[in-house]
């Protein structure tokens, strides 16, 4: 397997080490450096003042339950996708990436209006007593926005391999359709279902164009730790950015790695 | 028996409505907001809107960034994926991850990072300035946070599918006497030209509309350094909702052609899942 | 093959456009004025009076580009090399950081022009809705019970800062100078406020288009813009009984001006904001003018009210922004949200 037949090993090697080096690798060790750069206390002292703590707060949790809303609907529908023939089917699988499509700034602006108390939506749940726009709920609203392909096009082929004679043989064995789904179909879906769910939650943390316009920003309610880097920057305080623009990149490999291993967790369990 | 069929025929009924009510009012309505607002008073507005010199300025740097950005990427994720994708080596799965990075970094980062490279109180700064070059707050910066955010999307695209196809053509064909780039051109990109395609369309559209990153790099001059996206902020900070929401549908429209394009190859593919999957 | 060539077509049409760009640069003299949100309209319309006078002057043509955003982000930019000619921030401090973290421009910049740098002036009012339904006077209604307030965030917004000092300067004026009753007073202003945007002109969009709030706090300028721009909102303007004197400063950035060659249209360009005519279209766009004969022309658009400043009542602003706007400062103490 080492004799190596095929040419431009070297080249193509060379050329994206080259570019991810100068790509992506020196800027973010900048970063890092321009972050460690004040040592330990300092770094501590960014870290644990409230206003920083109360973004990753907000960040995280909001994130975190944004994801949890696209995997329940992004289930939905990539169950509707892959089991049901209808008419509409592929608008409808077309339209799962309109997020991943439209830009961020738009969907933001659009998501504002629509949220809004004189928008469509947000004027009637304020009659509600719900408000959406320039809340912590209108933050989560533009995050399942943009995390629902995620869960979407990962369930999606794995759903589609599943071995529908097991589920067969259930029914014929009297199992009810809760029973089948939760004993037969979810299992072999978790992998995907928690991949789905890691990466609109990874991409969550991060987002910044479609939540600037939708979010209160009230420092230590709904103020975003992408915001929190560009006020940090507004008032000077590079360093203080970088020092967080590190947390969220430490996130960023956490959340790649939490990925990979879930992927090789599901390549064992479809190898079965 | 027949009960059972009923009451499946109406869960299937049920839940293909649901899915449909859940996308047209949670995906759809923002898109339909947009073009209301962008066209609910005529066309002459957004027209007018459209023929703006500094709305021609944003769409021509928008364009021309596109038009670096993902070239570079496309050959980029060539190289990648061959690399990765037709042989082994030590740290490739290191690599990998590398190269998924830029999609989990938040786009504010993206940005930053390349000011502080850069800028003026930067590591290379001081010297690009010292010898005339501007990066930062000017068109390359922008293309520079433009790269970084698209970086992965051709690559990854071409990964799996390299990888599926594994290498028996192209040894077959090394064997029958053709050369490297022969071999290449003609077994290996035919093969994954849709997979290609598909990840050029999305790096393009979002090459087109990041707003996060270029924000932090543009300086936002008008005329000069605003790009679609932060054109839109600038009319919505300037209350031309209209306009702003001219701008958004032009970039919306995009988005749907994308992703009509992007349905277009799906049928060809029918039968290879691979690209719907990361 | 034929990604082949749709590969480098596309190289291709990327270096031609690239090259197209960069021929456009060049030709004329430009000059860039990084400046902040409540400007936009106001230097639009200064570089389309300017730039014809100064061709008339000296035969050459001049572009004028400009740039805004928050305040601070503004100056920050410049500090890592936007090369702005000139700016014309919403304070003195924002300049002075550029000054200082820089070193593009003397740390006495302020000293060079007239009036501390600051040919025009404005001051902060009150934006209600259609008539004024929560009765809205003065300051001390800001407080009562069921009203809330919009005002920007005074770490991020120049604006917000001004904000902020007025309604100190009235909390110190009600309490016979006592600084705990002025502390007091600002204390439950914020506690009003439900949204913090993080620039001037996006507080205006949420209080005018969004609905939020009973009182915008803004700029007088800011103020009447809105009240114009959005008649169908029916908007009207409060001025309250103390307020401060707010000094959006200019300056030119030596260290580009002279990289660029740019200094003397930098310099005629300011200068022209001190002259009758500039001082004429600040008036138009809703800026106090410093000048004693403008401003008695629009003496009935801008009423007098009693004005504290910025170096008398607070020391200027690097003592200011130590003591309330810093990290710790007066303003993080008395500001904590959900307690």
């Amino acid at each position: 397997m080492t004799r190596r037949v095929l040419p431009g090993l070297p080249g193509t090697l060379g050329l994206t080490l080259f570019y991810l080096t100068a790509m992506v690798l020196l800027p973010l060790a900048a970063l890092v450096i321009r972050a460690t750069g004040i040592g330990f206390g300092g770094f501590a002292a960014q870290i644990g003042s409230p206003r920083v703590l109360a973004a990753f707060r907000a960040s995280f949790g909001i994130a975190f339950l944004a994801a949890w809303v696209d995997t329940l609907l992004g289930l939905l529908v990539a169950w509707v996708l892959v089991r049901y023939r209808f008419p509409g089917r592929r608008l409808l699988d077309a339209l799962v990436d309109l997020p991943i499509a439209l830009p961020t700034a738009v969907a933001g602006i659009a998501l504002t209006e629509l949220y809004a108390e004189t928008g469509w939506f947000g004027a009637p749940l304020a009659a509600l007593g719900i408000h959406v726009a320039f809340t912590p709920l209108g933050i989560g609203v533009a995050l399942a926005f943009v995390g629902l392909p995620f869960v979407v096009r990962a369930v999606e082929p794995v759903l589609a391999d599943l071995d529908r004679d097991v589920e067969e043989a259930a029914a014929t064995l009297g199992a009810s359709s809760w029973q089948i789904f939760r004993r037969v179909i979810l299992p072999p879906l978790w992998p995907a279902l928690l991949t789905g769910f890691t990466l609109a939650f990874g991409r969550g943390i991060g987002e910044y164009g479609s939540v600037i316009f939708i979010a209160g920003n009230m420092p230590g309610i709904s103020e975003i730790v992408p915001l929190l880097i560009v006020v940090k920057l507004e008032q000077y305080d590079t360093v203080g950015a970088c020092v967080l623009g590190s947390l969220m990149l430490l996130a960023s490999f956490a959340i790649m790695l939490t990925i990979n291993a879930l992927q090789s967790w599901s390549q064992r369990r479809l190898g079965n | 028996m027949a009960t059972s069929l009923q009451a499946a025929g109406f869960a299937r009924r049920g839940l293909i409505a649901l899915a449909f009510l859940l996308l047209l009012v949670f995906l759809v309505a923002p898109l339909v907001l947009v073009f209301t607002r962008a066209f609910g008073d005529g066309l002459a507005a957004p027209i007018a809107a459209l023929r703006e010199p500094d709305a021609l300025a944003a769409i021509r740097l928008t364009l021309l960034v596109a038009a670096i950005a993902v070239p570079l990427n496309l050959v980029f994720g060539l190289a990648a994926s061959w690399a990765i994708a037709k042989f082994r080596f030590a740290g490739r799965s290191l690599l990998i991850t590398l190269i998924d990075l830029p999609l989990s970094v938040s786009p504010v980062v993206s940005g930053l990072v390349y000011v502080l490279v850069f800028g003026a109180q930067g590591l290379l700064g001081p010297w690009f300035t010292a010898h005339g070059i501007k990066i930062v707050f000017a068109v390359p910066g922008i293309v520079l946070a433009s790269v970084f955010v698209t970086l992965p999307f051709v690559a990854r695209e071409l990964i799996p599918l390299m990888e599926a196809q594994g290498r028996l053509e192209e040894e077959a064909a090394l064997t029958l006497g053709a050369n490297g780039w022969q071999t290449f051109w003609r077994i290996t990109l035919p093969n994954v030209r849709w997979g290609l395609l598909y990840g050029v369309l999305l790096c393009n559209a979002r090459a087109m509309g990041e707003f996060g990153a270029v924000s932090v790099v543009s300086g936002h001059i008008r005329g000069m350094t605003n790009t679609m996206p932060l054109h839109i902020e600038v009319l919505y900070n300037e209350y031309n909702l209209p306009a702003a929401f001219t701008v958004a549908a032009l970039l919306a429209l995009l988005a749907l052609v994308t992703l009509a394009a992007k349905s277009l190859l799906e049928w060809h593919l029918a039968d290879e899942p691979s690209t719907s999957n990361r | 093959m034929k990604f082949h060539l749709t590969a480098l077509g596309l190289l291709g049409v990327a270096l031609l456009a690239l090259s197209a760009l960069t021929a456009q640069a060049h030709g004329e003299t430009t000059l860039l004025n990084v400046s902040y949100d409540p400007t936009r309209e106001f230097y639009a319309e200064v570089g389309k009076v300017f730039g014809p006078k100064w061709k008339a002057e000296t035969g050459e043509d001049a572009i004028f580009q400009t740039s805004h955003g928050g305040s601070g982000a503004q100056a920050r930019a410049v500090i890592d090399g936007l090369e702005a000619d000139v700016v014309t921030l919403a304070l003195a401090y924002d300049i002075d950081a550029i000054a200082d973290k820089a070193k593009l421009l003397p740390k006495d910049w302020q000293a060079r022009l007239p009036d501390n740098s600051a040919p025009y002036t404005s001051t902060i009012v009150f934006l209600v809705r259609k008539g004024n339904p929560k009765g809205i006077h003065d300051w001390a209604d800001l407080v009562k019970p069921g009203v809330s307030v919009i005002t920007p965030n005074p770490k991020t917004s120049g604006g917000a800062r001004w904000n902020y000092l007025a309604a100190w300067a009235y909390g110190l004026k009600t309490g016979d100078g006592d600084e705990a009753k002025a502390r007091a007073y600002v204390a439950d202003l914020f506690k009003h406020v439900p949204v913090l945007d993080t620039g001037a002109r996006g507080a205006t969009i949420t209080f005018a288009q969004r609905h939020q709030g009973d009182v915008l706090i803004a700029w007088e300028n800011e103020a009447f813009l809105a009240a114009k721009e959005m008649s169908r909102e029916s908007l009207e303007i409060v001025v309250p009984s103390i307020s401060i004197l707010a000094e959006p400063t200019v300056a030119v950035v030596d260290s580009n001006v002279d990289k660029h060659g740019t200094r003397k249209l930098a310099e005629a360009y300011l200068n022209f904001l001190y002259t009758p005519e500039g001082q004429e279209l600040a008036a138009k766009h809703y800026f106090r003018p410093r000048q004693a004969e403008v401003a008695a022309r629009y003496a009935e658009r801008f009423p007098t009210l009693d004005l504290v400043t910025i170096d008398h009542d607070f020391g200027g602003w690097t003592a200011a922004q130590a003591k309330h706007f810093a990290d710790g400062g007066t303003f993080d103490q008395i500001y904590k949200p959900g307690q």
